[in-house]
């Protein structure tokens, strides 16, 4: 091994041992956190992730636009000749027939297929081998849930899309919907709307039949009754246009516009005549108009709708729904935008009388009104937040009415075929159907038709098919149930016992109201009076009083005397007592005098108590109470005390006796509100035996 | 021999009770011999040709082995019967006696 590096060092150079020691901590270096540096960093709260090892999706719908398409059909008329021979030329295919009836082929099958032909004939003609054996029995029809459902959907093929104001069924079998397109938002409708409004054909929702194409959009449609080619709108400018459907799309007829409506036609009807030419419509500008459709240059006649019945236009109520029923053509009814109903005759021989009476309820425009078709006495109207049922012989209220909704109520019609069914649609784009022999506080079938709101209702006349238009331009037709379109068993009996019963109801109601009238108005008339009695006598109750303080203090001195007789008498003073006795005697004797006139008062004070409000007896008796209670008062100033105390008893006895009276007049009122709720119990009573039987049926 | 046939025929057929008509179509569809009017005729022809080879293919397509031997169609007012062949076709149209 080589020696690569020495290293010398002296050994008293080498280090020491190395002697360890203890020492105190010591903080060698603080470094604080540096608060400035916060501002970098954000405080989040710990969360938990999880993460999964697969694929993000999403969803994402996608529609195609709509192809537009059309059914045809092609005849065949007659084929399978063969190319040389002509089908039409009867030659030819005599021939031709002859020459196959010739071939062999033709008549050997023929034999055969003649025995087989043969035996299935003779077989027919023996027995009859489809022979029912078992009869069935009726299907019991199941009770099903009522369900409404959306058949088609008709769009405003234009772009811009107007609210579907009025429906109109084709008066033939109903298979073709007229529909009145407008934008009734006040100066919002854009320069390019269209005015067409349409006519539908159900089987081809894709397109409209035909345009209508008058000059201001129309607000309302109606189909002739009689005739199924004419119809008539009402327009936005206020006039009244005529079609025929077999002349096009363009208006035969226009109302002229010196004598036609001022505001919106809003509703439109045809009338029952011998001509078949009458309508009548309704406008806000306050007037009804007659109109004869072979002259629209000036209506036949005109009704103002003025309250007050002097014809005069500035106080007239907007009329914005119309009633007609063909049963009853000389009356109709007007919905006014007020909330007032107005019933009219049109026969009557002055217009004053044309405005028979009103019917007041609703809070806002009335926009449906209808008569029950199965009982013309009641009729429904919606407004505001309700729809209400009224009789026509009761006046001051509806007779049944539905709580109210969330959202306003539009239209309204009754089904046809259901006295009991009535449906209705409302803002928020639901429809509703109420059944009133099934449930009175809720609708029995509530569909959200469309997103945006439902303007107009209206069902076909087999009850079960009905149309809806929305605001969007949308007309939604719907399929009801059978349960909700077909006659019930005893349901007209029911609803007439139903609505008699309500109406009953409101009578007596009514009755009890005017008969609380007359009482007030009775004793209000007799206070009068009495003021006027009273001016004499002023002070009747507070005499009674006094006269009763009186009394008592009369009664309290004969107690006290005799105490401090009997005191005295204990006392062998017999000068003073025969003293005293003498003068007790004649005071007793005084006492008894007084007491026999208190006795008299007391019956007086009675009498009085009993006949309070009458005339000549009270006014003598006021008259001696005032000088007797005069003198008593002077003698008997002195004694108080106790006997304020029973003075405060008799004040209470004398109020509890008025009080009384009092009681009794209230207890009169009582009665009558117990009658009232009785009957309303009653009413409540047969409603839920009512609602019990319908669900049970 | 024919015409004892077609003799034969006639009685048999046409003379049961309650037959309305009969008809002969060919294969393609034609009428060739029949007793009711022209557009009657070619109506039943064309609809019943079509029918009676679906009902064939449906019958063979279920048993290749099988054949249809004879079509029936009651209906309301009568019963249609069909003898059906490669080649013809005899259609009956009956009035089942009740």
């Amino acid at each position: 091994m080589e020696i690569t590096y020495v290293y010398s060092k002296f050994r008293r150079e080498f280090g020491r041992q190395g002697l360890f020691s203890d020492r105190a901590e010591a903080v060698m270096v603080d470094i604080q956190p540096n608060p400035r540096l916060m501002s970098n960093f954000v405080v989040k709260t710990p969360r938990d992730q999880a993460s999964q090892a697969c694929m993000d999706m999403s969803e994402h719908p996608v529609n195609t636009e709509r192809f537009e398409s059309s059914n045809c059909g092609i005849n065949h008329m007659e084929g399978a000749w063969p190319k040389d021979i002509n089908p039409r030329d009867l030659e030819q295919t005599v021939r031709f027939k002859k020459k196959i009836e010739k071939e062999e082929n033709y008549v050997n099958s023929l034999v055969h297929l003649g025995y087989v032909m043969d035996h299935c004939i003779r077989q027919n003609n023996t027995i009859d081998i489809y022979q029912e054996h078992f009869k069935e029995d009726e299907i019991e029809k199941v009770p099903e849930f009522p369900t409404a459902k959306t058949m088609s959907v008709f769009r405003d093929p234009n772009q811009v899309k107007r609210t579907i104001t009025g429906l109109s069924w084709h008066p033939d079998g109903g298979r073709k919907l007229a529909a009145a397109y407008c934008s009734l938002d006040f100066q919002k409708s854009p320069p390019d709307m269209s005015f067409d409004s349409y006519i539908w054909d159900l089987e081809k929702p894709n397109y409209p039949e035909m345009a209508l194409k008058p000059e201001s959009p129309l607000v309302c449609l109606d189909y002739n009754p009689k005739d199924p080619h004419t119809l008539l709108g009402g327009s936005y400018g206020g006039q009244i246009v005529l079609w025929d459907t077999r002349r096009g799309s363009q208006p035969v007829e226009y109302s002229s516009l010196e004598h036609t409506h001022r505001d919106p036609v809003y509703k439109i009807i045809w009338l029952q005549s011998k001509t078949g030419t009458d309508a009548f419509s309704a406008s806000t500008d306050g007037q009804i108009l007659w109109w004869d459709v072979r002259k629209l240059s000036e209506p036949t006649e005109r009704l103002v709708l003025d309250p007050s019945r002097e014809g005069n236009l500035d106080q007239a109520l907007g009329a914005i729904s119309l009633e007609f029923e063909p049963t009853m053509p000389t009356k109709f009814m007007v919905g006014t935008e007020q909330g007032m109903v107005v019933s009219c005759n049109r026969k009557a021989k002055t217009p004053a009388e044309k405005i028979v009476c009103t019917y007041e309820g609703h809070h806002g425009p009335i926009y449906a009104i209808q008569r029950n078709p199965f009982f013309p006495k009641n009729f429904l109207t919606v407004g505001d937040w309700t729809a209400r049922i009224w009789s026509e012989d009761i006046k001051e209220s509806s007779i049944m009415w539905t709580k109210y909704q969330m959202s306003y109520l539009m239209d309204a019609c009754w089904s046809p075929v259901r006295p009991s069914v009535f449906l209705t649609v409302k803002m928020e784009g639901v429809l509703d159907i109420w059944d009133l022999l099934f449930k009175q506080s809720e609708p029995t079938l509530s569909v959200k038709v469309s997103d945006k709101a439902l303007y107009s209702l209206r069902i076909q006349d087999n009850g079960q098919v009905l149309a809806c238009g929305s605001h969007s331009g949308e007309a939604t037709l719907l399929h009801i149930s059978s349960g909700l379109s077909t006659l019930q068993k005893n349901e007209k009996s029911l609803m007439a016992a139903m609505f008699e019963r309500e109406t009953k109801r409101e009578k007596i109601l009514e009755a009890r109201q005017r008969e609380i009238r007359l009482k007030e108005r009775s004793r209000s008339e007799q206070s009068r009076e009495d003021e006027a009695w009273r001016e004499d006598g002023d002070e009747d109750p507070e005499q009674i009083l006094a006269k009763v303080e009186s009394d008592f203090y009369s009664m309290v001195e004969v107690e006290m005397r005799k105490r401090e007789r009997e005191r005295r008498a204990a006392a062998p003073q017999e000068e003073e007592a025969r003293d005293e006795n003498e003068v007790k005697n004649e005071e007793e004797d005084e006492v008894k005098k007084e007491d026999e006139e208190v006795e008299k008062e007391e019956d007086e004070v009675k009498k009085e108590d009993e006949v309070k409000n009458e005339d000549e007896v009270k006014n003598e008796d006021e008259v001696k109470n005032e000088d007797e209670v005069k003198k008593e008062g002077e003698v008997k100033i002195e004694e108080e005390g106790e006997v304020k105390k029973e003075e405060g008893e008799v004040k209470n006895e004398e109020e509890g006796e008025v009080k009384k009276e009092e009681d009794e007049v209230k207890k009169e009122e009582d009665e009558v509100k117990n009658e009232e709720d009785e009957v309303k119990n009653e009413g409540e009573n047969d409603e839920k035996n009512e609602e019990e039987d319908g669900e049970t049926e | 021999m024919t015409i004892l046939y077609f003799s034969l025929y006639h009685f048999i057929i046409e003379g049961h009770k309650g037959v309305i008509g009969t008809i002969i179509v060919n294969s393609e569809g034609l009428p060739i011999r029949t007793t009711l009017d022209n557009s009657t005729t070619s109506l039943y022809a064309r609809l019943l040709r079509s029918f009676t080879t679906l009902a064939r293919s449906a019958v063979r397509d279920v048993d290749p082995q099988n054949d249809l031997t004879f079509v029936r169609i009651r209906s309301k007012k009568q019963e249609i019967l069909v003898a059906p062949e490669n080649n013809f076709l005899l259609i009956v149209i009956q009035n089942p006696s009740e």
